[in-house]
């Protein structure tokens, strides 16, 4: 079994190494930038701005799902019945929405340690606790995108008319299959605009986890910027890699849009 | 004929439905228990590790640097609003190469993070210090709080050009037709009928963006100037005390929640004439 996994990791690990946009066979900074700075290996920094653009895309990637689940099931709770579901789920977005950034960031980097540390003392266990800064990046950033992405669903829950529900009813069918067969579609429909420019702030804000020493596209350039003092290169490399992100999200997100439309009636 | 002589009496009113103990009640009990078990506890972890003597020491700091990020942001916020103008009508003119250029401002502006902007400046600018020097210009560039306004300028410039350029094409075409049936000329009919009507829809977006630029603001505490954020940090690294963030929380809480209110009275005073 383990060595199966290891065999499928290795092979995993060769795919993405042939297929490696920036240092692969094929990439950009092996063909273009063969003896330059930006070579890839030990003399230049291809490599090491490669490897923070993965680790940038992946942390995003991985917030995502996080904060679409999050922030669905907010969104519900914002509509629901029940007085006290609607104060705790606005008290959630009033928090998050409001703070900055960088300060959920700290907090959630700094306090989750202290927690932790706490929690782990009254269980008997009296070391040192230290948070990876991938997870206390993932957390921070899906809470600030959950609760912008509640606001976003919420509008969107809005725009479906009653009626779709009823017509739900009417076909005698359960609550939890009406929002899977008919509220969904359209929900990602109406959505998918604002989830798209959730998405673009998302993206620019994984800049900030550099701060917490995560090495990411910012920090790996202002590492390299700080040793060959090179900084307005390096930097504009690091601005250079986020605009390409945004283009090709912004590719995606127009395909997906055209995929949810299929069904629409040309106009 | 007859008719009733008696009336009759007050019967007790219907029994209450009973409300059902349904889950989303449940969830919602459980929710609120879990803020109020967090905020007794973020009361508790403050109450524990108060002194008067960091309050007195470091309370002034703070209230400085809620000036310093305050300024920051008002200055740039009008220093882009003027620089948004030309902008938005670069966007929507039809000589091919204006509207090019200020598609590619917005675009690089908007599609990269602020942080890496503002590193490509404070950082970034350094490598051009002989140029600099030589225009005169190196003494504000080697000042982080200049970097951080010019940065700052730019970036929202940017947004409010699309912001305005969206509030400007959202003007029905019929107002434009309108006004030239009148006979009034193009510059009084653009600053009498069309921006006012395109600032009513602007209004909230300026509001959106005036909050985000507060809370964008933090990030000049990673170049060394000493806005809220930054007192924050360095109160944290003296005393390596966690409520010094929660005290950089409140404030920031507080004012994007005034600054919000205040922006739903101005959209409500506004909008008077449209309501019915």
């Amino acid at each position: 079994m383990q060595a199966a996994f290891a065999a499928l990791s290795s092979i995993v690990s060769w795919f993405a190494g042939i297929v490696d946009p920036m240092c692969g066979p094929i990439g950009i900074f092996r063909i273009f930038a063969q003896d330059t700075l930006l070579s890839c290996g030990d003399t230049g920094w291809g490599d090491e701005i490669a490897y923070g653009f993965m680790i940038t895309a992946s942390l995003a990637i991985c917030t995502l799902p996080i904060g679409l689940f999050l922030g669905f099931f907010i969104a519900l709770a914002k509509q629901s019945q029940e007085k006290s579901l609607r104060l705790a789920t606005n008290i959630y977005t009033t928090i998050f929405r409001g703070l900055p950034e960088l300060l959920t960031l700290f907090i959630v980097y700094y306090g989750l340690q202290i927690v932790v540390q706490r929690v782990m003392a009254t269980l008997g266990y009296e070391g040192p606790v230290e948070i990876n800064a991938f997870i206390a990046g993932m957390v921070a950033l899906g809470v600030v995108f959950s609760a912008y992405c509640s606001e976003v669903l919420l509008s969107a829950f809005k725009a479906i008319p009653h009626g779709q529900y009823e017509a739900g009813d009417a076909l005698g069918l359960h609550r939890g299959k009406t929002m899977r067969l008919i509220i969904l579609p359209q929900l990602v429909r109406i959505a998918l605009p604002g989830l798209g420019n959730l998405w673009m702030a998302l993206l620019k804000d994984t800049a900030l986890v550099s701060v917490i020493g995560l090495p990411d596209i910012l920090r790996q350039t202002g590492v390299a910027a700080r040793v060959t003092k090179n900084a307005f290169e390096f930097f504009s490399i690091a601005c250079l890699l986020f605009l390409i992100l945004a283009m090709v999200s912004s590719l995606v997100f127009s395909a997906l849009e055209r995929w949810t439309k299929r069904a629409e009636a040309v106009r | 004929m007859s008719h009733i002589q008696t009336m009759l009496p007050a019967l007790p009113p219907p029994p209450e439905a009973l409300k059902r103990y349904t889950l989303s009640r449940l969830v919602g009990r459980a929710l609120l228990g879990v803020w109020l078990a967090a905020s007794v506890g973020i009361f508790l972890f403050v109450v524990e590790s108060w002194s008067p003597e960091k309050f007195t020491k470091y309370g002034p700091s703070f209230i400085s640097g809620l000036g310093v990020t305050l300024t920051l942001v008002g200055i740039s916020i009008v220093l882009g609003g003027i620089l948004s103008l030309p902008l938005a009508f670069g966007r929507m003119t039809r000589i091919k190469w204006i509207s090019w250029i200020a598609y590619a401002y917005v675009y690089f502006f908007r599609g990269t993070p602020l942080i890496t902007q503002l590193f490509l400046v404070y950082y970034g600018l350094g490598s051009f210090r002989p140029y600099l020097e030589a225009a005169g210009l190196w003494s504000l560039f080697k000042d982080a709080w200049f970097c951080a306004l010019f940065t700052f300028t730019l970036n929202t410039a940017a947004y409010q050009a699309e912001i305005l350029r969206g509030a400007i094409q959202s003007v029905p075409r019929g107002q434009h037709e309108g006004a030239a049936a009148l006979g009034l000329p193009k510059s009084v009919a653009f600053f009498k009928i069309i921006l006012p009507q395109a600032m009513i829809v602007a209004l909230r977006p300026y509001g959106n963006e005036i909050i985000l630029m507060i809370k964008g603001s933090a990030i000049v505490a990673i170049v060394t100037v000493f806005d809220l954020m930054g007192e924050t940090r360095r109160a944290f690294s003296r005393t390596y005390d966690f409520q010094m963030y929660l005290w950089a929380a409140v404030l920031y809480l507080v004012m994007v929640e005034m600054l919000r209110n205040l922006w739903a009275w101005i959209e409500m005073r506004l909008t008077r004439h449209l309501k019915r």
